[in-house]
């Protein structure tokens, strides 16, 4: 009986987390902690021709200098490319790829003193020509492997694109970037790592606590189950927590060099290079169609930066191949190297700026046409999967444009540019398609009643601050039989089932699955003790006519007859019973596509003297199959779209192109948006059921807010101004 | 972050004495900016003398209408203050459109005034290049990103901006900032405190090294209530001002009698220049008036490669900021 999942209870980790009793990464008392401090290149390209360490040895406090001539030799590791293998720096060589690279570690017995001591290191750089702007070296771009990490090829073509603009009235084509934009979640990268022997305990704040010993394992050349990461809370991650970066692993060495455990925290500052970002996308996208809208080409061709010395694709064009059904679309990806960090996953990767850019153009479309932007869409509704030519899974994306349209308001819009002035401002209205892949991975759980009928349910998974901890409660209560109060949910370690990284927005899915698995399993178990038991009052009835049902025993054909949980385990002298579960996906993801939609609705008005934007309204209507908890699902699609805000009118990692350096490395200057700048949001959930999509039903809900919102504020800036700006963000100097 | 003593003063003879005692010691109020300086190790004192318990954090009438702000009066209690709210709400109003709730907490009035700027490169030791960080290392912001940088009174040395939104305010008014100095006291107009670069960048105010702020004056006026802080920023709330003015104006029989207007975000000092106000004293009030004011407050105007925008903008800022507090002032019955 499902009476928890979808409701919106509150979070059941909120209490310890408003107390402060929620340790994070960095709070875990370890007694003996050395503290280490990474000392970070300024030069993007060259070598560290020395580092004279002799003023900060002498130090107070200080233990130990690691630097590329005397930090303890790796053995070489299959290093890089892939996405959760990132290629790291080590201090194994004195080559500096990129401004803000580690290149040296000072341990001390405080904080602040291996800070003092990691200024007094004084390096001379040997320094190189290098080049950090992607718009400089297009002509260098080559084709990728593949776009991103699910696998998709780098370049599609569906029809002849020739044919396809030959038989538009109208095809044009436009340039949009985005700039590089930093995660910036609010908890900055931490590890302590802690040795017992050949044994190694991470704290680490990891998306993956297993992909991350993996990793860990692998560079230092030591067995998996020597290695165990712990992190049961995570202060936000965004992706910037996914991959395993330099610093774990340095940490690590360093506890192991100095026989004491090491804490290694990351400065903000320091958060702008060596963990990732969203690179810097060209993208060119080209649209046709006939007089009355509907599309007969669609070119999404995507240039992004990687680095010199390894390899992220942001993929721009996937949405571009199945969002609307035309008969041609193609679509390419290339990647410039530049002399900066790794580029890496970040909140929808791919999908977030390639939306943006998509979307735009279907506005810009709609102008030229004379028709509404969601007439338009609503023209180009793609039944099935135009490109891989599969049915969906399930689809509501028609439900969520009328949802949000009818709650935005849309009819009521002038459709005329910048017409509508209020005041000193000019107010427009835009929208957007909003789609996100529901992905899942195979993932296990185990469930346990305690003797006193209460359970007790792990999984390795983390809980980035999103709701894992929530959802997952809710999943086994209904699973089991048991209110949410009778379960509790342990997960962020690897001494527990094995379960894939919180990326991908997959985790509902795929360890919700694993979880719901578990906890009927260790049911049925259950009802099966129950029936055979000759003292219990449901002795001899059949396994199917007894159902657990807030902590009871209870015989479906007559309701009085019961026995709490609590009863039989007593009598059983057993302490528990536990069941686990493995959970797959099957072959229906090659039936099926699979896909959560939106729409995503954004007024503006802007200022029409000094250009200054403020986003007055957003409404953004989703899909995403069962929602399991609509309290904690309400503010991830909230959060997606605030990310939106900052997404189209301030997020803006800037480079010196002179000197290769992050020059607004700092939350006071590098800007997202503020209580200020987010109005009153609506979230419309949409009812959908998916019998196929997981066991749970529940597609992700983790990335999709991100997607459509940013291209719904421009576009409401360009009907509000009659100003198409296209290269993100839009500041008020591009107004004026 | 370089290790430093650390003294509690208890008087204002003592803090002298300390400040005095060694070239490399620096007074310390709130610390939300000379803090953050140190850990980027743009600031290296040796030694601090924390100032916040001296008793400057009063707020009270002067003879004659005006207000004493002691040098210790919190940013918050400065904006709260009945006085202020009545006598000097454009002060009020200039302070709030700063920094963040937490930080106006702990920032105090003489902080405020001495806040360094926020050019990207003087706060960053990883650029070589910064003539106020390191005079005679050059200017990486002049042919770096200025987005942010100033278009009026920059020097070739360094085109930073002040980025104090209260200093613009008190800029307006025509405040008189009181300092104490070992041989005694005085006072300094509020249009010579800051300094323009010119070859010494690296001194942003003429306050003397061993001189304290204890107080700042604000003066009466008859058309206080006719105010207007605007602040043009790239978010709502939480970012420097691209450009801010700070307007009072004073309308009778439907012409300009008096006005008082400055910039911020724009020059490395609070910009007023009196003689743009002097300019449409007796003009009608209205756009074209606002707009000839500009034009000469802006004279002598030089962009960077990505602040050209800020010309317009502060023109536009300016007629914006002085319509508004003409507006409020037909409400008040332009009775001030
Ligand atoms: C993230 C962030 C955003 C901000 N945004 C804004 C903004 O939008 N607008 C704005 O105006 N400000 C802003 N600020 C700056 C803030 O207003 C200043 O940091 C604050 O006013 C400084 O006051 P304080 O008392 O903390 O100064 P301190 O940091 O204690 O001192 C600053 C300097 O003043 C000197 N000093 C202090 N008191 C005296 C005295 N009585 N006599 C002589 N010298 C003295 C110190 O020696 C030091 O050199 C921001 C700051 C931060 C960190
Ligand atoms: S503008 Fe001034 S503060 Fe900025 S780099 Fe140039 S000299 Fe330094």
């Amino acid at each position: 009986m499902e009476t928890s999942v979808s409701q919106p209870i509150n979070r059941v980790d909120g209490p310890l987390k408003v107390t402060g009793r929620a340790l994070y990464t960095a709070e875990h008392p370890v007694p003996n902690v050395a503290h280490a401090v990474l000392i970070m290149s300024t030069i993007p390209k060259g070598r560290a021709a020395s580092m004279d360490t002799s003023a900060a040895g002498k130090s107070p406090g200080v233990l130990r200098v690691f630097t590329p001539f005397n930090a303890p030799k790796l053995p070489p590791s299959p290093s890089g490319g892939s996405p959760t293998s990132r290629k790291l720096n080590l201090l194994q060589d004195d080559q500096i790829l990129y401004s803000n690279q580690p290149i040296g570690l000072v341990l001390a017995d405080t904080f602040e003193n291996a800070t003092r001591g990691a200024e007094l290191v004084h390096i001379r750089y040997a320094p190189q020509p290098f080049n950090v702007v992607l718009d400089k070296d297009l002509n260098s771009a080559f084709t990728p492997e593949k776009a991103g990490a699910g696998g998709d090829p780098a370049n599609s073509s569906r029809g002849d694109h020739q044919a396809g603009v030959a038989a538009a009235a109208a095809y044009s084509e436009h340039l949009y970037t985005t700039p590089i934009q930093t995660h910036n979640p609010m908890e900055p990268h931490a590890t302590i790592a802690v040795w017992e022997g050949s044994k190694l305990t991470l704290y680490d704040a990891t998306q993956g606590v297993f992909s991350d010993r993996q990793r860990v394992a692998q560079v230092l050349g030591i067995p998996p189950e020597d290695v165990r990461v712990i992190s049961p809370y995570i202060g936000g991650g965004f992706g910037s927590k996914g991959p395993t970066w330099s610093h774990v692993v340095l940490a690590a060495v360093a506890a192991r060099e100095l026989n004491r455990p090491v804490k290694l925290v990351l400065t903000r500052e320091q958060m702008f290079g060596a963990i990732g970002f969203r690179g810097r996308t060209h993208q060119t996208v080209g649209l046709g169609s006939s007089s009355q809208g509907n599309l007969t080409a669609i070119r999404h061709d995507t240039i992004d930066q990687t680095s010199s010395f390894d390899q992220f694709v942001e993929p721009c064009g996937l949405q571009a191949r199945m969002l609307y059904p035309s008969p041609n679309a193609h679509t390419t990806h290339k990647l410039v190297r530049l002399d900066l960090g790794t580029p890496s996953f970040m909140r929808a990767p791919g999908e977030c700026p390639g939306n943006y850019a998509l979307e735009c153009a279907m506005d810009e479309l709609s102008y030229s046409l004379k028709l509404d932007p969601l007439a338009l869409r609503l023209k180009n509704y793609a039944e099935e999967d135009p490109e891989k030519k599969r049915p969906w899974s399930s689809k509501s994306l028609r439900e969520c444009y009328r949802a949000g349209a009818e709650r935005f308001g849309w009819s009521k819009r002038n459709p005329a540019v910048r017409a509508t002035p209020e005041g000193h401002y000019l107010v427009g209205q835009g929208m957007a398609t909003a789609c996100y892949p529901a992905r899942r991975s195979e993932s296990n759980a185990i469930a346990t009643l305690r003797p006193d009928g209460t359970a007790l349910v792990e999984a390795g998974t983390q809980d980035l601050g999103t709701g894992t901890y929530t959802i997952m409660t809710q999943i086994a209560a209904d699973a089991i039989g048991l209110a949410p109060n009778q379960v509790t949910f342990r997960l962020g370690d690897t001494d527990f089932p094995k379960t894939p990284v919180s990326g991908g927005s997959q985790t509902a899915a795929s360890t919700g699955s694993a979880v719901k698995m578990a906890g009927q399993a260790l049911r049925e178990k259950l009802i099966q003790l129950a029936v055979t038991d000759p003292a219990s009052p449901l002795h001899g009835l059949g396994a199917g006519d007894v159902t657990i049902d807030g902590g009871n025993f209870v015989s479906a054909a007559n309701p009085r007859k019961k026995e709490s949980l609590a009863a039989l385990m007593a009598r059983h002298g057993q302490n528990e019973v536990s069941a686990t579960a493995d959970a797959k996906p099957g072959d229906e993801q090659d039936r099926y596509s699979m896909y959560a939609f939106g729409a995503q609705f954004a007024e503006v008005r802007v200022d029409m003297d000094l250009g200054e934007i403020q986003v007055s309204r957003m409404v953004g209507a989703f899909a995403a199959g069962r929602i399991l908890n609509t309290k904690t699902a309400r503010s991830q699609l909230m959060g997606g779209m605030v990310w939106g805000i900052g997404m189209a009118l301030q997020e803006n990692t800037m480079v010196d192109p002179r000197r290769g350096r992050v020059v607004n490395a700092n939350l006071a200057e590098y800007h997202v948006p503020v209580n200020r700048d987010v109005p009153a949001i609506e979230v419309i959930l949409v009812h959908e059921d998916d019998p196929y999509v997981s066991a749970v039903g529940a597609k992700g809900i983790g990335e999709i807010g991100n997607t459509g919102s940013a291209a719904a504020i421009v576009n409401a800036i360009y009907h509000a101004t009659g100003k198409r700006v296209r290269d993100l963000p839009v500041t008020l100097d591009r107004l004026i | 972050m370089k290790p430093f003593t650390y003294l509690q003063a208890t008087d204002v003879p003592s803090a002298l004495r300390a400040i005095s005692s060694s070239p490399d010691a620096r007074f310390i109020g709130g610390g939300t900016n000379l803090v953050d300086l140190m850990k980027y190790g743009v600031e290296q004192p040796a030694h601090l003398i924390d100032i916040g318990k001296l008793p400057l954090a009063n707020i009270e009438p002067l003879p004659g209408g005006g207000v004493r702000i002691g040098a210790l009066a919190r940013n918050s209690d400065i904006a709260n203050h009945l006085l202020i709210r009545e006598k000097a709400p454009l002060l009020a109003e200039a302070i709030v459109a700063g920094a963040s709730p937490q930080l106006r907490n702990a920032a105090t009035a003489g902080g405020n005034l001495m806040q360094r700027t926020r050019c990207y490169y003087f706060y960053d030791t990883g650029f070589t290049q910064c003539n106020k960080r390191i005079p005679g290392s050059g200017c990486a912001a002049r042919d770096g990103l200025n987005r942010i940088h100033a278009i009026l009174g920059t020097s070739d040395k360094c085109i930073a901006t002040n980025p104090s939104d209260m200093s613009v305010a008190l800029a307006a008014i025509g405040a008189t900032v009181q300092v104490q100095g070992n041989s005694g006291p005085r006072s300094i107009p509020f249009a010579d405190f800051h300094r323009l670069p010119g070859e010494t960048p690296q001194i942003d105010t003429n306050l003397n090294k061993e001189e304290l702020i204890t107080a700042i004056d604000v003066p009466g006026f008859p058309f206080a209530l006719n105010y207007c802080y605007l602040k043009v920023r790239d978010r709502r709330s939480y970012a420097f001002a691209l450009v801010s003015v700070a307007a009072m104006i004073d309308v009778r029989a439907g012409k300009i009698h008096d006005v008082r207007f400055a910039l911020g975000g724009v020059a490395p000092k609070p910009w007023r220049v009196p003689a743009a106000e002097q300019q449409v004293i007796g003009q009608e009030p209205g756009a074209e008036a606002y707009g000839n004011a500009a034009d000469v407050a802006l004279k002598g105007a030089r962009t960077f490669p990505h602040n050209a925008f800020k010309l317009e903008l502060a023109r536009r800022s300016i007629i914006r900021a002085l319509t508004t507090a003409a507006v409020k002032g037909e409400r008040n019955g332009n009775v001030g």
